[in-house]
């Protein structure tokens, strides 16, 4: 990786080809194989963008290659569950979520098979890709979904934590998570609960509530307020569904604002969940949510989508800076 | 029904073929199919008589001569699988289920009441002995390349057997399955399609047509037979002879020619029965029909 070049650039991707997140999958995939859990994986045609090439070279056995039928990949791994193994199936977070939420609901969650499923390049983190590979309601649809687990993960060191819970976890599960060059919040050893936030902090002001890519941006965001002198809490929501509903309500008790922070519409998503839990919970705290104002993105590189959408550091700290004045 | 080309195994032709005494089993089974069937729906009010008629002699051969099974043992690992993609003909499924004590017969009486296990469509998390759900029309093959690829994995030689409907060649899913099917070389994986002509809209061809079918599974990498659908002796010879052949690595495509409503004369004339109700006096004369087959 090189300083020198711009995020967005082919020079850095190339340089930074194990892009921590996405590098993250075939390496813990490959942990908890050899460590004799019966993981399967597959993909459809996009073994390179999700690095789990990684994994079909160690494991062959192990890999089923679908080619671009996505649906049909997610129904077989199903029927793959049924006979006693794990697999876990990954491909662009669009595909998987919307083109796939049939089956995921049918085969996947109402059968109650220990499906894996790995939306990655969620959001607008495909830029000028354009709207038909962005994912900014895949967290509405899949939560609404009965007995499906929802994991947005804010990092690689998270995401492996998360994959190794996720072999203990009796529910079907969405991962979603980012194009892999998030920079990391977290350590090696990333603490990762199921259901259980990542509480950073509680605000006096503000406490953010954030998942995903967002999670770096806010914590940066409440840094630099928290420097000028204003109270301002991080909670990691990497569960949800479901959702912790404590963490909300300790910072509903103590804040005076709550800024949901998502790299996703903000109908239905994280934002929506927390806003159910305030309604039906009460609690004195004015709610903002922060994300894509219900509207397709533009088409741009990702970080200059993330400037104007005000996802980036900068970006959330001026949104809550506006809700201090 | 129009059939070209496709490669035919003369019914009853091996000298393996099933004993007489077997075929009038199979053939009994199938009406008891059939009878079950129109018992349950006179609980429900409305059901798919016609969908079942038409693959009655399917399920017999299927559960009482091809798969292996064990009484009483649903979740046998090492059982032959069954999947249904015409998943609204379960109530021609469960009684035969139910024959095979995977779950308590007293089940069938309270088809569809309410917290019934039983419903128009099979649920495997709350029935016995379905291998896997369905009722959204195309999922059912890429659930049985799964099964097929998990039984690879695992070391396994059961076989998994996908009752396809042929309205559901239609879904795009389908031809997903059958190319990665063939691509595995899932040489244990058997489709049957029923070709019974027919769907909720009309005849199939004239809604979306999907003929030739022998053409476009053998065009996938199947490897492609044509059967008469109610003729259990050539129904289970080739069934036997599809599951003897180990080496094979294609998958399996058998479309069995049948007609929709078969045993009941004003079902097969009248497409409008892929749902409906009998009223009393026309179950009793369904029922005589299907007892008059048996003579």
């Amino acid at each position: 990786m090189s300083a020198a070049l711009h995020p967005d650039s082919w020079q850095y991707r190339e340089l930074n080809k194990r892009a921590p997140s996405l590098a993250t999958l075939a390496d813990t995939l490959i942990e908890l194989a050899e460590a004799g859990h019966p993981v399967v994986a597959g993909t459809a045609d996009l073994q390179h963008s999700n690095g789990l090439v990684g994994f079909a070279r160690r494991f062959p056995e192990r890999f089923t290659q679908f080619g671009i039928s996505e649906q049909n990949m997610v129904s077989a791994a199903a029927g793959m569950a049924t006979t006693g193994v794990m697999p876990y199936v990954a491909t662009f977070a669009s595909f998987l979520a919307l083109l796939c939420c049939e089956q995921i609901r049918m085969d996947v969650a109402y059968c109650a098979q220990p499906v894996r499923l790995i939306g990655h390049h969620t959001g607008i983190s495909l830029g000028f890709y354009g709207t038909s590979h962005h994912a900014t309601e895949d967290i509405a649809i899949m939560r609404s979904i009965a007995d499906l687990t929802v994991v947005s993960t804010a990092d690689g060191p998270q995401f492996a934590a998360a994959l190794r819970a996720s072999v203990n976890h009796p529910q079907p599960i969405y991962f979603r998570i980012s194009r892999g060059h998030d920079p990391a919040v977290y350590g090696k050893d990333a603490p990762f609960e199921f259901g259980k936030a990542v509480v950073h902090g509680i605000g006096n002001d503000i406490t953010i509530i954030a998942c995903g890519m967002a999670v770096h941006s806010a914590k940066q965001a409440m840094e630099a307020l928290n420097g000028k002198g204003h109270s301002v809490g991080l909670i990691d929501m990497h569960t949800i569904k479901p959702l912790d509903r404590a963490a909300v309500m300790a910072a509903a008790r103590k804040s005076r604002i709550i800024l949901t922070v998502e790299e996703h519409n903000i109908l239905g998503g994280l934002g929506g969940a927390v806003a159910e839990v305030l309604a039906e919970e009460g609690g004195g705290a004015r709610l903002v949510r922060h994300g894509i104002k219900d509207e397709y993105s533009l088409i741009a590189p990702p970080t200059h989508l993330y400037r104007h959408y005000k996802l980036d550091a900068a970006g959330v700290e001026s949104v809550a800076q506006s809700l201090l004045a | 029904m129009a059939s070209s080309g496709a490669s035919r195994w003369p019914s009853n032709s091996g000298n393996d073929g099933i004993s007489d005494e077997q075929a009038a089993r199979l053939r009994e089974r199938a009406r008891f199919v059939r009878l079950e069937t129109i018992r349950l729906i006179s609980i429900a009010k409305v059901g798919h008589y016609s969908s079942v008629f038409s693959c009655a002699e399917i399920f017999s051969t299927l559960y009482y001569d091809t798969m292996r099974l064990r009484r009483g043992e649903p979740g046998w690992p090492d059982r032959d699988r069954f999947l249904m993609g015409k998943g609204h003909a379960a109530v021609g499924q469960f009684p035969i289920l139910a024959d095979l004590d995977f779950f308590d017969r007293s089940w069938l009486d309270d088809y569809t009441r309410l917290g019934s296990p039983l419903g128009d469509h099979p649920d495997m998390r709350k029935v016995p002995g379905v291998d896997f759900s369905s009722g959204s029309i195309g999922h059912a093959l890429s659930n049985g390349v799964g099964m097929a690829l998990g039984g690879r994995f695992h070391g396994k030689d059961f076989n998994v057997f996908v009752l396809l409907g042929d309205g559901e060649m239609q879904e795009g899913q389908v031809w997903e399955a059958a190319i990665s099917a063939a691509t595995h070389r899932l040489g244990k994986l058997v489709a049957i399609v029923d070709r019974n002509g027919y769907q909720l809209d009309g005849k199939v061809d004239d809604v979306a047509a999907v003929e030739p079918l022998d053409e476009k599974w053998r065009a996938f990498g199947w490897e492609v037979h044509e059967v008469d659908g109610h003729d259990v002796v050539a129904l289970a010879n080739l069934l036997r002879k599809v599951k003897a052949d180990t080496g094979r690595e294609k998958p399996c495509c058998i479309i069995a020619r049948t007609v929709k409503g078969k045993g009941i004369d004003y079902m097969e004339t009248e497409p409008g029965w892929h749902l409906g109700y009998l009223a009393p006096e026309d179950e009793a004369r369904a029922r005589d029909m299907i007892l008059e087959g048996a003579q």
